[in-house]
């Protein structure tokens, strides 16, 4: 391991800590919970829908949640370690074939369904828990 | 009179390259990390014998075979392994630390400015609208050929010359650029990194030169001469230095309580 990625791994080692960050990928839906600041209050909110990209870069990953708000599509992109974020729960697991879900952008309604996945990889575990 | 304290010695560091860290706040901040290895100090230039005061510093470890004999008779005298790049540092005479003392990252504080000296990247000769940020000409209306091109270098029959210094195409990079004023957000001494805010003139691997910033207020917290590791079987850190302390720390020491 050269200097950088042992700087990197130690900067997650500590961001994760007392938390579980679940193996999500893109097609799932996922509900992020951000922690938001308000004046002098700090409260959590909710952000759901599914995730349409994921950046693996160590400590640089982040990934894109997309929803429909108000009949608008909206995006986010969130730092995958970012202490900002509360908690990533995973709701549904989806069925695709792309790393990047970006057709969805120009889709709306029955088109932009995404399958459930019931089979494939990361669900033995979760049905153990 | 201001009491500030003298100039210390800066630190070579070989730059690794950049990544983000997460402050408490959970803002991302970009951070470019720098290496301080096995700095050494190999010996003194002083007023009488080079016409100056200097701290001669000698960074990483250079295999014996590639040193030239005469080479290693100067590290043998400072009684220290043969470094690989070895740099003076001209600080004022309180301002020396040992010879054969090491140096070690925390010499430079977490929250404070530092200056960067690195040689930047090369970027071989390059055209007016990268070397200058020069506009180029139109994409259209009967431009052709020259779409990059510098336009005008000058007037008519008078002055019937181009101006010297006129910016022009030629080579780009491979230049020494100091970067002022970088924070400091954390110094890991037993890894002997430096993480410096934003980034570093210089490719990934190259050495750059750290010295406390020259335009900024240098805080009394600083180590002073310097951070220096305890030899074996000796004091721990932070009296590492006693012979240095008992004549550099006195000024210094006053001034801070007065």
């Amino acid at each position: 391991m050269n200097v950088l990625e042992e700087v990197e791994a130690g900067e997650i080692a500590r961001l994760t800590e007392g938390r579980i960050i679940p193996a999500f990928s893109a097609g799932d839906t996922v509900r992020v919970n951000v922690k938001v600041v308000e004046g002098t209050r700090e409260r959590v909110q909710a952000f759901e829908g599914v995730c349409i990209a994921r950046r693996n870069a160590g400590v640089n990953s982040s990934f894109t949640v997309r929803k429909i708000s108000y009949g608008e599509g909206v995006e986010r992109v969130f730092p995958l370690y970012s202490p900002r974020l509360d908690s990533v729960e995973l709701v549904r697991r989806g069925d695709v074939r792309r790393a990047k879900l970006y057709y969805l952008r120009g889709r709306r309604g029955k088109s932009a369904r995404i399958a459930e996945r019931t089979t494939g990889h990361g669900l033995k575990e979760k049905s153990g828990e | 009179m201001t009491t500030v304290q003298p100039t210390r010695t800066g630190l070579v560091a070989l730059k690794m390259g950049m990544t983000r860290l997460f402050n408490d706040a959970g803002d991302q901040v970009p951070v470019t990390v720098l290496k301080v290895d096995e700095c050494r100090v190999i010996s003194h230039l002083t007023v009488e014998t080079n016409g100056y005061t200097a701290l001669q510093l000698g960074f990483g470890t250079a295999k014996v075979k590639n040193v030239s004999k005469a080479v290693r008779g100067h590290f043998a005298k400072a009684k220290v392994e043969p470094s690989k790049k070895v740099v003076e540092f001209r600080v004022p005479p309180e301002a020396l630390v040992e010879v054969g003392a090491e140096i070690t990252a925390d010499h430079f504080v977490a929250g404070q400015q530092v200056d960067v000296t690195g040689v930047t990247v090369g970027k071989g000769f390059a055209g007016g609208m990268k070397r200058w940020n020069f506009g180029g000409l139109r994409a259209t209306h009967g431009v052709s050929v020259s779409h990059r091109s510098l336009g005008s270098t000058g007037n008519r029959q008078d002055p019937g010359r181009t101006f010297p210094g006129k910016k022009m195409a030629g080579h780009l990079g491979d230049e020494q650029v100091t970067t002022l004023n970088l924070q400091v957000v954390s110094v890991d001494a037993e890894k002997g990194l430096i993480m410096v805010k934003g980034c570093v003139p210089g490719s990934d691997g190259k050495w750059v030169l750290i010295r406390d910033a020259i335009k900024r207020p240098r805080s009394k917290d600083l180590p002073f001469p310097a951070a220096v590791r305890a030899i074996a079987s000796e004091a721990p850190t932070v009296e590492a230095a006693p012979a240095d302390t008992a004549i550099a720390e006195t000024p210094a020491a006053t001034e801070s309580e007065g």
